[in-house]
């Protein structure tokens, strides 16, 4: 039997904001335990939650981005259970009323569009950290994360395979980041996605019993989970047996998922309204504000690169991966603005590569934009090669003579040989060298072009205008 | 001194006829005395009352007194005061020292009020007989068989006993109105989010107020004037302007409209009490008031609602009472769960567990909507009752509990019996407005009975206008059980 994968997902954003979401207390990552932590954070009696009007801004923000809806009022809620590292004994979520109700994200795989529905995207607070390792016979509580703002976005169970949920799953990254909502470190859990997977038979419409994959913290364990897990569920149901609805968690090590806790153990998490937070109402004026604030999208932006500069929709896609990378090509492209490809080829080429391999983001790329112009500005002048832009390229990336360009160029001795004349001079010396080669040409010998081409080249260390010796060259032969 | 009003005792203060460290001594002296047999406070710290009161002394003689600077104020021990036990009437906080102050408290030190002592209660203020809190019953000041009412038993007690010149207490079904009443003072709870709930422990967030308890509705326009105001840290806080409590105490009643609910002077008030109501009403008549039938059809419906909404926010808000953090862990536990059970168990006493119990119940998967959700309907329905009868009326009045005070342990067995204490009082928490109790007389044994008035949103001077006006034509508010 051919099965069908289907997947949905519930991402976990932190929100980029300094404080709390319901205190004053820093959100920065990796203090001292429970240095961070007042007494809101700590839950002593008598406190109360203030919502941080950053957090739901950040959360409109998104709600716009995807063209969602912002719910006003909007409700918080108490899920209420126990856990050493919940202060409370509940979490300030929202389930009735949410921000963000439904919107869209469209996702390419295997260069196929495919739109994924939202179903919504709610605000709540994250719990601290229970500390297990360094206390003989004890817990230790960080309540540093207690109270840090979450956006948990959900989706509907619109993907189909690991592929999807992972472009998917990127999308959101970039868009989270690109707007300036989350930092999307994933080493730190500012962007963890729970998977909910289940299958069913190819060409039924009936939902699969599903099970929910929690705290899957990178792209590639995404992948790998949901690959587990399908294949698992698969092959019971071939066997004959039954799915049971469960929490499971993936393994890294094993590349296996397995049971957390059953649909039997799972809380009654008893929400309602949480009284302490009346209706939050948002004002039309407000989000119309927030929307003057957001930059183009990325979806925009990559119609843009498309339709004005003539990119590929490949192109396009790889320079909105992220803002940074798409801000460096607009303003590279503002220097240069006839050379779109070339520009689009050398940042997704020379420049993302060296970042990789030196672990450095955009934002410190040691280029800027104006210089990789000036750079390519040479090439398409014909001053120099695209093999010589490599070198000077690397020496710009040194930092060498100040990255000037026709400095280094100088330096190097790359100047392109494009004086007509001279080649032409070269050509003939090279034919008379060679009568050999030119009577094999006449004769029908097509390789033995190219072994002219090569002598010229040799002779000139490479800096002749290939173009202009393959045109000369012709002309002579042919001629 | 003891008798005096808050009124005599500022000016006293100011003419220097006395100091806040004297009149601080003169209480603490009294309330060492006494406080063995009434067992009105549950903390008092010499050193940190007089401390406060050598600070008002300085403030005074600076020029920079208030009319509380120097005043001893009891504070209800669900306050969270700095440096101060606060238990809230609990063996789960029987150890918990505040690292902060509670609004309230804040805006009283802010005011130089010395803090004389953290007042007995019911245990998180779920009881209307201070029979529940854990570090024992209250006796009421007119008679010591008798209850003193709750949960601000112990304020009400401190009051009446002359302990201290006024006290605050909070009230999520009555807890300020029917000690008062029990006790024979005068106490206010004010419209829902003038008062700061941050640092009063919550019990029902959306029923919980803060207010004063005093002798008198003056003392209260005083005490309201520094307990009111909006604190940016409670976001049910009121954002509004500063209002003077005390401005309209003067004015005469000729023309108000009275409207009393046919519902509330049905079966179920005692003859005694009704008695004294009806002689309480005919002196309004007297002071050129006019009184209205009026109808609140849903009222026999508060008790049911109260007891489903009330609960359901109190189960959820004594989570964090989990041993984890602070507060009372069992000593001997084996894992994570039993630590909670145990310390939840140990820490708690019966009538906080049956209520986080019945609030558990009517929060769970599938009742919510016929309990919870039900009930915030009828919630809505109650509040609709009364704003059809202010239409025709300017004020409500009734009896602030059916009976005068009960004997202790006479329905401590029966929690039904001891819910319906709050049969008057607890629609004005679920509507939000503000409601008062004063002393109009007494009923069977002597035991005071008190007139309960119930006013529109934000009326509080009007009301307190119409309690002084009362209390300047009789002088039910100057007995004194001692």
């Amino acid at each position: 039997m051919q099965w069908e994968i289907v997947i949905g997902l519930e991402v976990h954003a932190q929100l980029s904001t300094q404080s709390k979401i319901f205190s004053g207390s820093s959100t920065a990552y990796g203090a001292a335990p429970n240095t961070q932590a007042s007494v809101i954070d700590l839950a002593l009696p008598g406190v109360l939650p203030v919502l941080n009007k950053g957090a739901v801004e950040r959360a409109i923000k998104l709600g716009l981005s995807v063209g969602a809806e912002i719910n006003s009022p909007s409700i918080f809620a108490r899920k209420n259970y126990f856990y050493p590292d919940l202060p409370k004994g509940y979490q300030i979520s929202q389930y009735e009323l949410p921000v963000v109700q439904g919107g869209n994200i469209q996702i390419q795989v295997d260069g196929t569009e495919k739109n994924i529905r939202l179903t919504r995207a709610h605000l709540e607070e994250d719990a601290g950290k229970s500390l297990h390792e360094d206390f003989h016979g004890m817990s230790g509580i960080d309540l540093n994360r207690a109270g840090t703002p979450l956006l948990e976005i959900v989706s509907e169970p619109d993907m189909r395979s690991s592929a999807e949920a992972v472009a998917y799953a990127k999308i959101l990254h970039a868009l989270v980041r690109w707007i300036g909502i989350c930092d999307g470190n994933m080493q730190e859990g500012s962007f963890r996605c729970d998977a909910n997977v289940s299958v069913r038979p190819l060409g039924t419409e009936k939902l699969g019993t599903r099970c929910e994959i929690k705290n899957l913290n990178s792209f590639r364990f995404l992948e790998k989970a949901i690959d587990y897990e399908a294949r698992r569920q698969i092959e019971i149901l071939e066997d004959g047996g039954a799915i049971r609805q469960e929490t499971r968690l993936y393994d890294a090590n094993k590349d296996e998922t397995r049971t957390m806790r059953t649909k039997e153990d799972a809380n009654d998490y008893r929400y309602f309204p949480d009284p302490d937070l009346l209706p939050l109402e948002i004002p039309q004026s407000w989000i119309d504000q927030i929307k003057q604030t957001l930059p183009e999208l990325p979806q925009a932006r990559r119609d843009r690169y498309i339709s004005k500069f003539a990119l590929s929709a490949y192109d396009a896609s790889v320079l909105i991966s992220s803002r940074e990378m798409a801000d460096y090509f607009d303003a590279t492209l503002k220097q240069l603005p006839t050379q779109a490809k070339l520009c689009a080829n050398w940042i997704m080429g020379e420049i993302s590569g060296q970042l990789n391999k030196e672990g450095i983001e955009m934002t410190a790329c040691p280029i800027t934009p104006a210089q990789l112009a000036e750079l390519l500005a040479r090439i398409s002048d014909g001053t120099i090669s695209g093999k010589a832009a490599k070198s000077v390229f690397e020496s710009m990336w040194n930092g060498e003579l100040d990255k000037n360009v026709d400095a280094i160029i100088e330096a190097k001795g790359l100047k392109q040989i494009s004086d007509d004349s001279a080649i032409e001079k070269l050509v003939d010396q090279v034919l008379a060298a060679n009568a050999q080669q030119v009577a094999d040409y006449r004769n029908g010998k097509e390789k033995a072009f190219n072994s002219l081409i090569g002598q010229i080249m040799k002779a000139t260390q490479g800096k002749a205008n290939p173009a202009q010796v393959n045109a000369m060259l012709k002309k002579k032969l042919d001629g | 001194m003891f008798n005096a009003s808050l009124k005599q005792l500022s000016l006293q203060l100011t003419e220097k006829k006395i100091s806040s460290t004297e009149l601080t001594t003169e209480f603490l002296k009294r309330i060492k005395a006494l406080n063995p047999e009434y067992n009105a406070f549950i903390t008092v710290n010499e050193e940190l009352s007089l401390a406060q009161a050598q600070a008002a002394d300085k403030m005074r003689a600076s020029g920079q007194a208030g009319p509380l600077t120097g005043i001893p104020i009891a504070q209800k021990d669900i306050f969270c005061t700095k440096g101060w036990l606060t238990t809230c009437g609990s063996k789960m906080l029987s150890n918990f020292v505040s690292p902060y102050d509670a609004g309230v408290i804040e805006r009283f030190n802010q005011a130089g009020a010395v803090n004389i002592g953290k007042t007995n209660m019911d245990e998180f203020a779920m009881g209307s007989s201070n029979e529940t809190s854990f570090y024992g019953p209250v006796k009421n000041p007119w008679d010591h068989a008798a209850v003193p009412g709750g949960s601000s038993g112990g304020a009400a007690c401190a009051v009446a006993a002359r302990l201290a010149p006024a006290a605050t207490g909070t009230d999520t079904g009555g807890s300020i109105r029917q000690p008062a009443a029990l006790c024979g003072i005068s106490g206010i709870k004010p419209t829902y989010g003038l008062v700061s709930r941050y640092g009063m422990i919550a019990f029902a967030s959306s029923l919980d107020q803060g207010g004063p308890m005093a002798k008198s509705a003056e003392d209260l326009a005083l005490l309201l004037n520094v307990m009111t105001g909006f604190d940016p840290r409670d976001s049910t806080s009121l954002q509004r302007d500063a209002e003077d409590y005390a401005r309209d105490l003067q004015k005469p009643l000729a023309g108000l409209r009275i409207g009393l609910p046919k519902e509330y002077f049905a079966e179920g008030m005692s003859k005694d009490v009704e008695n004294a109501i009806e002689k309480a009403l005919d002196e309004y008549r007297k002071l050129g008031a006019q009184t209205v039938e009026v109808s609140l059809p849903n009222a026999p419906l508060a008790i049911p609602v109260y007891y489903v909404l009330a609960p359901a926010e109190a189960s959820s808000n004594l989570s964090r009472f989990d041993g984890v953090r602070y507060g009372h862990r069992a000593k001997s536990y084996g894992d994570l769960a039993d630590m909670y059970r145990k310390s939840r168990a140990e820490g708690f006493g019966a009538e906080v567990k049956r209520r986080i119990l019945i609030g558990t119940y009517v929060l769970s998967h599938g009742y919510y909507d016929a309990y919870y959700i039900k009930a915030q309907k009828l919630r809505r329905l109650i509040a609709q009752d009364f704003a059809e009868a202010y239409k025709q009326c300017d004020i409500i009045m009734g009896p602030t509990t059916p009976t005068v005070a009960f004997n202790l342990g006479e329905k401590s067995g029966d929690p039904i019996q001891m819910y319906l204490s709050d049969i008057y009082t607890s629609a004005a928490n679920l509507t939000g407005m503000p409601a008062m109790s004063i002393p109009v007389g007494f009923g069977d044994k002597n035991r005071p009975v008190g007139l309960h008035i119930i006013g529109n949103y934000f009326s509080e001077a009007q009301m307190l206008n119409v309690a002084h006006q009362y209390q300047l034509a009789t002088g039910w508010h100057l007995q004194s059980p001692v």
